[in-house]
């Protein structure tokens, strides 16, 4: 790690990131805030409303039950690509044409765009004429994601799987590939045997990547919002409804400013506290130079 | 390859299969992956009729006439155009603020740098959902809804952020001494900026606009909201395809297989940096 100089002259080359970013993302959040405290009878009116938005969006079945999906959503997710990505990375062909070739599929999914993930879902999940329901239906299993919840959840979380291990994946691949031969050799010597080589080499020392994918996966799966909607809508009814397709049915859809605003505003705290442990995460790993 | 699983003359002995143990998991995972993908580019080549009517592995009437709709219609081709605008004018809006800002958090100790950086980061975080409403009615207000800019601004929010990091991830690989050497030959921070150091970290620059190009043209609901008919992107555009005469599968998955092509062009070249610019430049 290189030390660095005090310059206060640099909050020159930062402003023009500190303007652009308070544009867009400050003066919106003040927006969200204003909405919070205020209640209005149309016509552009405000009044002054305190915390009662806040209070009845904490009283309100609806927002916990899409907390109660959404945690669950990202349990599922979690705990199904972290230890498939792992798996995947250590079966990766660690050099030559093969591994190119691998790094170059695997990426091709996280690189589509999420409507059109979803698109690919919702075709090949149909009964008549999408691949999966077609086989799934011939083989006599009942499943059919427009009315069915479970089906409609397996769909969403084999879609999740399917864009966003090859993520796990490569980021396990990279820490593996950090680990020094001298390691395995030392294995060797020991007389180590597989388990044991992932259990006290491999895995601690991918343990910091890890820690950036499980926090990344858990973010970004926290805040889906295309590839769902472009399935299931949310339905059957709200099964799938998560955090995101609720607050922009209520904002965009009802147009109700204020609970929205104090669910956009509980919402944000949360990630707020994830990208603080995140942060944490990361500097601790540049500390150990990692 | 073998060094982690041949560890002793007998399991060395065995490690013939092991290898081919890991060619049966690859597979398969790459055939998970492929599946669906293919399953789109099928139906593309496919007529409606031989969509619904029967059911087929590989086009039974191979068919470019999906591809022709949509090449040719304005209200389609102009999608693309739409979104490609915004994305490049987003990738270059990005690039160019972020770039002394990496180089200030990589060099420099300042008042509330670490702050800074924190709150940097929980834009990347933050959900599109919650911003939505509010930009909106920001550019309406300012009068540049439906405009290019407009997105492009927006995707700002999560981007900015992203090639930040990327970027300060890269820098801080180059050994500070370049600097004090080039200041020391009478460079000024402009000319050495341009001339020494962004050369040096041209790939940090390549994967970053990679990264950038590739969130802001994958997003839609910021996208779609602050659009309606002048900037519309391509991701609102394939909704056109469910008519009152029921859906256009096949329109539909051509359109949807060309949404891929951009990413899939260039993935080549950043291949070794993936896991980087989705950590945002920590691996």
């Amino acid at each position: 790690m290189q030390q660095k100089t005090t310059n206060q002259k640099a909050w020159f080359l930062v402003l023009p990131v500190l303007v652009l970013v308070a544009f867009s993302a400050v003066i919106p959040l003040m927006t969200v805030v204003n909405y919070s405290v205020q209640d209005t009878f149309g016509n552009n009116q405000f009044f002054w409303a305190g915390l009662e938005w806040f209070q009845e969006m904490l009283s309100d079945e609806r927002m916990w039950n899409a907390l109660q999906r959404q945690l669950m959503f990202s349990g599922i997710i979690l705990a199904i690509e972290i230890p498939l990505g792992i798996f995947v990375a250590l079966n990766m062909p660690k050099s030559g044409f093969w591994s190119s070739f691998c790094l170059v599929v695997m990426s091709l999914p996280l690189l589509i765009p999420w409507n059109v993930v979803g698109t690919i879902w919702q075709i090949f999940g149909r009964v008549d004429i999408g691949l999966l329901g077609y086989t799934l239906d011939a083989l006599g299993i009942d499943y059919n994601y427009t009315q069915d919840t479970v089906s409609a959840w397996i769909t969403i979380i084999v879609m999740d799987v399917w864009h966003w291990t090859s993520l796990v994946a490569l980021l396990a691949f990279a820490g593996l590939k950090s680990i020094p031969d001298a390691y395995y050799q030392a294995a060797r010597i020991d007389q180590a045997n597989r388990w044991k080589v992932f259990r006290f080499i491999e895995l601690p020392k991918m343990m910091g990547v890890l820690m950036i994918a499980i926090l990344l996966r858990f973010m970004d799966s926290f805040m889906i919002y295309t590839e769902p909607f472009v399935v299931t809508g949310g339905g059957p009814g709200n099964a799938t409804t998560l955090l995101s397709i609720d607050l922009v049915k209520m904002a965009l859809g009802q147009f109700d400013l204020g609970p929205a605003a104090a669910f956009s505003l509980m919402y944000f705290l949360v990630i707020l506290l994830i990208s603080w442990v995140f942060y944490t995460v990361m500097v601790n790993l540049d500390k150990k130079g990692m | 390859m073998t060094d982690a699983t041949a560890l002793t003359p007998a399991t060395r002995a065995r490690s013939l299969p092991k290898v081919k143990g890991r060619a049966v998991v690859m597979t398969l995972y790459l055939l998970f992956l492929m599946l669906p993908i293919y399953w789109l580019l099928n139906m593309s080549l496919k007529t409606n009729t031989e969509i619904l009517g029967s059911f087929s592995l590989w086009p039974q009437n191979l068919t470019f006439e999906n591809y022709v709709t949509i090449l040719t219609d304005e209200a389609w081709y102009m999608g693309y155009v739409n979104s490609m605008i915004y994305v490049v004018m987003n990738t270059v809006i990005s690039l160019a603020v972020a770039l002394p800002a990496a180089y200030a958090f990589s060099r420099y100790n300042f008042l509330g740098d670490k702050h800074l950086f924190f709150w940097l980061l929980t834009n990347r975080m933050a959900p599109p959902a919650v911003f939505a409403l509010p930009f909106f009615q920001l550019y309406s207000s300012i009068g540049l809804f439906d405009t290019h800019i407009a997105v492009a601004l927006a995707h700002c929010l999560f981007n900015v952020p992203l090639a930040v990091w990327i970027l300060e991830g890269f820098m801080r690989g180059v050994p500070k001494e370049i600097d004090e050497t080039a200041y020391i030959d009478g460079y000024g921070f402009g000319r050495f900026f341009v001339k020494i150091f962004m050369p040096l970290i041209a790939s940090g620059i390549g994967v970053a606009a990679f990264f950038c190009f590739m969130f802001s043209w994958v997003e839609l609901l910021l996208s779609r909201t602050l659009t309606s008919v002048d900037a519309k992107p391509i991701a609102a555009t394939m909704t056109r395809t469910v008519g009152a005469a029921g859906v256009d599968w096949g329109v539909l998955a051509a359109a949807g297989v060309l949404t891929i092509v951009p990413g899939a062009l260039v993935i080549y070249f950043v291949r070794n940096y993936i896991a980087k610019g989705f950590a945002l430049g920590r691996v």
